[in-house]
């Protein structure tokens, strides 16, 4: 009755929300001169407060914290990264906060919130000057390899004690995180590993590579073996020349035939004095006579031959180049070039 | 216990205070404060019209802009715009001008340590300058904790970044008035007992906390009288600005 109970009037008439809204100061005061709050809460009691960690499994550490309805998720991702020149066995840590628009109904995209960048800092000062974590535990290599934990935190409701539900989720994401040591662990056996195998690959690519240079000395090499036990065929002593046209005649071959003949003689001689000198001097001989004894069938079928071998269909152009180089030089050029392709992975 | 200061300083000695008003032309209000090293320029521009969005009406508004001496705006100087709004806000007399902004610009010149004190300090100052009205005014202090407990009170830089903790704290200026002393009580403490900001850096103890609380309010009532002498005399010669 009269002005002054008016808005009290109104009271009972109007919705307790829109009494709110309209006579903001009446309403709390109504509240707290009985010491309470509108959620019924004594002056000094917190709301319910509800952490929950692990919410983000793909995270090395995370933590959904809420306070009523203030909700905070935390997670934490670890990387690692030189450590700078003025702290060379510590860690890093980036703490970053973010509000985005689903927390309240007055963050807009692309306009970030007035408290966020505040909030960022003073967490970041919090954590860091706090002494909370110690970035010495963080350090891998001394100088060369260091843990870089990024610290993301979402808010996902904003109703009131941000920073503390904040802080209360980087904490308890932290805490989750679990021992770092355990991933030191994990790192210094794939490194040992990784040098293991890259030993093992060493090996293999030194031998191939020691095959081949051997090869292209024109040396005997397990190479020549390989290609001796293909050829199966008899010392053939009978020499049919036939000079077709273009093929070279290797001019030294009544020559080496002579020497060879010889050589075999002085090596049945010198007999078990050094096998395997014993043994290349032969395949020398050998290869020579071959070369040197192949008669017109031979050239088909080392043709037909080496277009199986290297998948070439057009055997004019093989004819082409034995009747140039003739037939011992391209022998050896294709195997040259073809042993190396089977020592790669096959792509083909 | 006595702890050496690089400057040669005692624990509860401050540095050389200097405040000047009515520096820049343009605008409204504006102060400089210095503290040794230390000098912050601020400006004030006076109540225009409308208010910034989610912002309430029925108050007046008032709106902090911070430049660093160097560097880009950053999360730093955010944090320094929040506080300095909201000391400012518990100070000035917020109904009397309602649906207004009054932006306050703060300048670093330069920063030897305490430097958000010495912005309070000046933005105080320059709104007095202004002629916005105010409550009271605030005096802004540093105190620094060493590692032996010891506290010391306006450190410069190096001190801030070695010692262990530090405490800015933000106190009522002292009153003086010609009501009867009893009135100006709150719950029975003298006003400037009260603390209008608290700000705190690094893992100081609850004891440690409350002794700078002491020592701040201590030095503030020098503070005070610095401040008020040097806004005395001016006065006079404020009559003949334009609004």
């Amino acid at each position: 009755m009269g002005l002054p109970d008016a808005p009290g009037d109104l009271s009972s008439e109007v919705d307790v929300d829109a009494f709110r809204r309209l006579f903001p100061l009446r309403f709390y005061e109504r509240h707290l001169t009985e010491s309470i709050r509108p959620d019924g809460r004594p002056l000094g009691r917190a709301r319910d407060t509800t952490i929950a960690l692990g919410a983000v499994t793909s995270a090395e550490g995370s933590a959904l914290a809420k306070i009523g309805s203030t909700t905070m998720l935390a997670a934490i991702k670890m990387e690692v990264m030189t450590p700078s020149m003025d702290s060379p066995d510590e860690g890093c840590i980036a703490i970053d906060f973010h509000m985005p628009p689903i927390c309240s109904p007055i963050v807009r995209p692309g306009r970030p919130a007035e408290i966020a960048p505040v909030v960022s800092k003073q967490l970041s000062d919090t954590i860091s000057s706090s002494g909370m974590i110690n970035l010495k535990e963080l350090s891998l290599v001394s100088g060369k390899a260091a843990w870089m934990a990024y610290l993301d935190i979402y808010c996902l409701d904003a109703d009131g004690a941000l920073f503390d539900a904040a802080l209360l989720s980087a904490v308890a994401a932290f805490s989750h995180c679990g021992p770092v040591l355990a991933y030191t662990s994990a790192i210094q056996d794939c490194v040992a590993l990784t040098r293991q195998r890259m030993k093992e690959l060493q090996k293999i690519l030194d031998e191939a590579n020691s095959a081949i240079a051997v090869l292209m000395e024109g040396g005997d090499s397990l190479l020549d073996a390989i290609y001796e036990e293909d050829n199966l065929e008899g010392i053939d002593d009978v020499e049919m020349l036939d000079v077709e046209e273009g093929e070279v005649v290797e001019p030294n071959l009544h020559n080496e035939k002579g020497k060879s003949s010889g050589g075999d003689v002085n090596l049945e001689i010198q007999g078990s004095q050094s096998k395997n000198r014993g043994l290349r001097a032969r395949k020398k001989k050998n290869r020579r006579k071959k070369g040197g004894s192949r008669p017109v069938t031979d050239i088909n079928r080392f043709v037909l031959d080496t277009c199986r071998r290297l998948k070439e269909r057009k055997s004019y152009m093989l004819y082409t180049a034995v009747g140039c180089l003739g037939v011992s030089a391209l022998n050896d050029l294709v195997k040259e070039v073809h042993i190396p392709f089977n020592l790669l992975p096959s792509a083909v | 216990m006595e702890i050496d200061r690089l400057d040669g300083r005692k624990a509860n000695q401050l540095r050389p205070l200097a405040c000047s008003r009515n520096i820049l032309n343009r605008a409204h209000g504006s102060a400089s404060w210095t503290q040794g090293d230390t000098k912050v320029l601020v400006a004030v521009y006076g109540p225009k019209a409308g208010t910034k969005k989610n912002e309430n009406p029925e108050k007046a508004c008032i709106e902090v802009i911070w430049k660093p001496k160097s560097g880009q705006i950053g999360k730093l100087e955010r944090e320094h715009e929040m506080i300095v709004k909201r000391t400012l806000q518990s100070i000035c007399i917020l109904n009397i001008n309602p649906n207004t902004t009054t932006s306050v610009i703060v300048q670093v010149i330069n920063d030897d340590g305490a430097l958000l004190p010495c912005a309070i300090n000046a933005a105080c100052a320059a709104l007095v300058d202004a002629g916005i009205p105010l409550k009271h005014l605030a005096v802004a202090i540093c105190c620094c904790l060493a590692d032996s407990g010891y506290i010391i009170l306006d450190p410069t830089k190096l001190e801030e970044q070695s010692m262990k903790a530090y405490a800015y704290l933000v106190f009522p200026n002292s009153i003086l008035s010609v009501r009867p002393e009893g009135s100006l009580k709150v719950q029975g403490e003298p006003m400037e007992h009260g603390v209008i900001t608290s700000g705190t850096q690094g893992a100081m103890s609850v004891d440690d906390y409350l002794n700078c609380l002491e020592r701040g309010r201590a030095a503030t009532a020098k503070m005070s009288t610095v401040l008020r002498r040097n806004l005395q005399p001016q006065i006079a010669s404020d009559l003949s600005k334009a609004g």
